[in-house]
């Protein structure tokens, strides 16, 4: 085990490395840069413009802006936002937890009702269900999540003025009430939106379990329908969701970018947008190690979980 | 709405110009007495108001590299010695009074400035202010080792000397009368706040800014709103609300939806897209106002381009350019044509410039008439040169591409080949607009934001093309403009600079390097019970006078 996660380790190092040396090489190289957006300025001179470009560090070679990034990155300096002023570790984790609440509340939403209609159509393979629920998954799989979010809003907020037209809580206010009549919204879109993946992915599943031996043998065993779904069934097709959950987890951070640009949340995935837009070349390279680094994480704990899940699989 | 390259802003004011003259002493006096009787009045404040931006204001410290939405922030939190109303008079603000010729606070040949300041002052943390923090604001803005967003202007102070706590004087190295609109933008940031502060760049100031104006710093949520709090102790008039809300709504259809739905106040930057007005209009409860902004859009030439080197050809694609139908077509008859690169609201605009007739059998017999023949493919052409270029813009501008097609309609029309080439914004406006890498373009630019001087766009020097640090990206070139240009940049009179700047309009209207079609107007929306809202074409925001609305 210990050997396994060494070699797990090393894998990840070098990886990492590989990430950020081609996504700072592509940031650098892309046209622009943080200071052209300043270039008509009123008073903004060339002289000033090369000024500035040397305090910043940005005149000098690219592998040398990259090695000091990286010296910096080794002894925990995230470096400090071009844009905002502040530490970058400080502006990503000021982001993280709105992402992480309605990533979460989405993911509760698609997953627990995903299973449900996917085991419902799978053992009733067929039927009207199964056939409504498939043409359905398709339908919400192809409605846009930025137009799906503004029929929500127009509906819900600006016609029948039941919850608010956006945002992660009213200024002022900040009850956990509040924060949950926020939530439902953005919520929602973003869960009924992925229900359709969810519910094929574990409809597949469950057809695969049911078919097997055991199931048989527990069948004529005489156990009940309930108790060898229960029992039998659902534990085994669980297995597959719980790799695919985590691998979802890095998606998590840029998956809402829509919702969050049409509710005003002031997540992540806007982060990530407004600080390529601006070129602020440290927090986009804060961002890309981070989730980097929770991909990475991901698939370990998954990998480790579905070992401790399923005695079959033997790590090492 | 006008991707105008990266942030065409100007700086503060053109019409300052006038008041330094002091075309009003006696106003002015009149102003600070107001100012000062109501700070002896206990301040009533009530009610809490949202402004959205569809951009995040993320630069709290005035003087560090910002964008315009990030000064909304500022003139709610700091003020200038004196700011810019929408008049284009100067009014005082931290200084006593305006420093003009004639009330001696500018000596008569503009060299030396002698500023009396307000006693009355605190910073928001309770200290008092003082003409010290003024010098340190004069000096911050210069000092190399600070990201300073304006160094143009401040870099001729010389000999800044604190007189008393309330008197500052200062130098400058040459006669610039554009200095008092930049001073009408630089606000006063407290020496006190930096005090044993090593790297001014990042000091805890920045994010959390001490200012002597309305409303005071209170909470940010990054990503998300600002919050601000009445600054009960304010020296001025006002402020009358409790709370002010800055509002970060990213997307423009989402903004008005919230606008719509009550949850934001008032449409700030960019405000409301003009495909929502006619709705928007019959909205109850609210008000929709069409207001003018600085931004002229042009048809820019590359005067170093051969094709575009005789004046004939210029004036028959100016005739052949259809302003009429691309307003009312394109920008639902939104903005107003434009003749001048000054907007209409100006001091300094002059209105008696030549009006453009679109004419397609008027701009061929010019074309004629100068020699310039269809070829075998139908294209004009004349000693070898053909009547053929590229127009680029903004990649994704959809108004602007659809401009550009029905331009080159007309044009194919007539003989001339227009080849449509549009860049992402980072490639469009850096070096191939600023090199004059290009043919012809389609901007929005602000030449004017307070100050009428525009020497950074029309002086032959100011080519980056040719070695020049300036914005004169047309490669423009004429000695008589260069001269009104120093002449009026010189004087410290408004009525005498304006001479200057209207014979400028009238010498570019006539060369045309570039083709004037409209100055934007944009639409902006508030909520019945706000008032005090004033459009300001001399700032480049909405709330540069937060400090006098109220609502109900």
């Amino acid at each position: 085990m210990v050997h396994y996660l060494g070699g797990r380790l090393w894998q990840s190092i070098v990886l990492l490395l590989l990430v950020s040396v081609i996504g700072f090489a592509l940031l650098h190289l892309a046209p622009g840069g943080p200071l052209s957006q300043f270039t008509l300025t009123p008073g903004m001179t060339q002289a000033q413009m090369t000024h500035l470009a040397a305090q910043m560090g940005l005149d000098r070679p690219l592998p040398i802006q990259y090695l000091d990034w990286l010296w910096h990155l080794l002894q925990g300096d995230w470096g400090r936002s071009y844009r905002d002023n502040r530490p970058v570790a400080q502006v990503i984790f000021g982001h993280l937890g709105a992402t992480l609440l309605l990533m979460v509340s989405g993911m509760a939403i698609s997953l627990s009702i995903g299973v449900y209609v996917g085991i419902k159509s799978a053992i009733n393979r067929g039927s009207f269900f199964d056939y409504m629920t498939t043409v359905g998954s398709m339908i919400a799989l192809s409605i846009p999540t930025f137009w799906f979010g503004l029929i929500a809003i127009y509906l819900f907020s600006v016609k029948l003025g039941w919850l608010p037209a956006g945002n992660m809580y009213t200024i002022g206010n900040g009850s956990l009430l509040d924060y949950a009549r926020h939530l439902i919204l953005p919520a929602s879109v973003l869960g009924l939106v992925d229900v359709a993946t969810w519910s094929r992915y574990m409809r597949t599943a469950t057809l695969e379990v049911i078919h097997q031996d055991f199931v048989r043998t527990a069948r004529a065993k005489g156990l009940s329908h309930g108790r060898i779904l229960r029992r039998h069934v659902i534990g085994n097709a669980l297995l597959p969701m719980v790799t695919l959950a985590g691998m979802q987890l890095p998606a998590m951070l840029g998956g809402a970018l829509v919702a969050e640009t049409v509710f005003t949340w002031p997540g992540m995935g806007r982060l990530f947008r407004d600080s390529l837009g601006y070129s602020d070349y440290p927090v986009v390279m804060g961002l890309l190690m981070f989730s980097a680094i929770l991909v990475l994480v991901g698939s370990l704990v998954t990998d480790l979980l579905a070992a401790v899940i399923d005695p079959r699989i033997r790590l090492g | 709405m006008t991707d105008r390259p990266l942030g065409s802003f100007a700086t503060l004011s053109r019409r300052q110009a006038l008041t330094l003259l002091g075309a009003t002493a006696a106003s002015v006096a009149l102003a600070a007495h107001a100012g000062s009787a109501a700070a002896a009045m206990p301040k009533t404040v009530k009610g809490q108001l949202t402004i959205a931006f569809s951009q995040e204001p993320t630069v709290f410290n005035p003087h560090l590299l910002h964008i315009e939405v990030d000064e909304g922030i500022h003139f709610s939190i700091f003020n200038p010695l004196f700011g810019i109303d929408e008049n284009g008079k100067f009014t005082p603000a931290l200084a006593l009074d305006v420093p003009t010729v004639e009330n001696g606070g500018i000596s008569a040949d503009g060299l030396h400035w002698h500023v009396k300041l307000r006693d009355d002052v605190q910073w928001h943390d309770g200290k008092p202010f003082t003409a010290e923090d003024v010098k340190f604001t004069l000096e911050l803005l210069v000092d190399p080792a600070f990201r300073s967003w304006r160094r143009a202007g401040h870099d001729l102070v010389r000999d800044l000397t604190v007189v008393s706590p309330t008197e500052i004087t200062w130098r400058l190295e040459k006669p610039y009368a554009p200095y008092a609109s930049i001073l009408a933008s630089t606000f006063i940031v407290p020496k006190h706040a930096f005090d044993g502060v090593a790297d001014k760049n990042n000091a805890s100031f920045n994010n959390a800014p001490i200012g002597t104006g309305p409303y005071k710093w209170a909470e940010r949520v990054a990503g998300d709103h600002i919050l601000l709090t009445a600054n009960t102790d304010y020296f001025g008039a006002g402020p009358h609300l409790e709370q002010v809300i800055y509002k970060y709504v990213p997307d423009l259809t989402v903004l008005y939806t919230q606008f719509k739905t009550g949850d934001v106040d008032v449409t700030g930057l960019q405000w409301i897209t003009p495909d929502h007005y006619d709705e928007a209009k019959t909205l109850p409860g609210k008000i929709v106002q069409v207001v003018p902004g600085a931004t002229i859009e042009s048809l820019t030439f590359n005067m170093e381009r051969p094709q575009f080197k005789e004046l004939a050809v210029r004036q028959a694609l100016y005739a052949a350019l259809d302003k009429a139908t691309i307003i009312e077509a394109l920008y639902y008859g939104l903005p107003k044509p434009a003749e001048s690169y000054m907007p209409q609201e100006s001091f300094y605009y002059n209105p008696d410039l030549p009006k453009h007739v679109f004419d397609l059998d008027k701009a061929k017999a010019l074309l004629d008439g100068a020699g310039w023949k269809p070829g075998a493919d139908g294209i004009r052409a004349k000693n070898g040169i053909k009547l053929s270029f590229t127009n680029s813009t903004t990649a994704g501008n959809h108004i602007r591409e659809q401009v550009q097609q029905y331009i080159q309609q007309n044009l194919k029309s007539i003989g001339i080949e227009m080849t449509i080439s549009n860049l992402p914004p980072a490639v469009m406006w850096g070096d191939y607009w600023m090199l004059s890498k290009f043919d012809s373009v389609i901007v929005g630019l602000d030449f004017v934001t307070g100050d009428p001087d525009t020497s950074d766009f029309f002086l032959s020097g100011a080519s980056p093309a040719k070695g020049g640090g300036g914005q004169n990206t047309w490669q423009y070139v004429n000695p008589e403009v260069d001269k009104l240009l120093m002449q009026g940049a010189s004087s410290f009179k408004p009525e005498e600079r304006k001479v200057a700047y209207l014979k400028i309009q009238e010498l570019i209207r006539a060369d045309l390097p570039f083709l004037p079609m409209f100055q934007f107007a944009t639409v902006r929306g508030r909520a019945q019970d706000v008032k005090g809202f004033t459009p300001n074409v001399n700032t480049r925001i909405d709330s540069w006078n937060i400090g006098d609305w109220s609502r109900g």
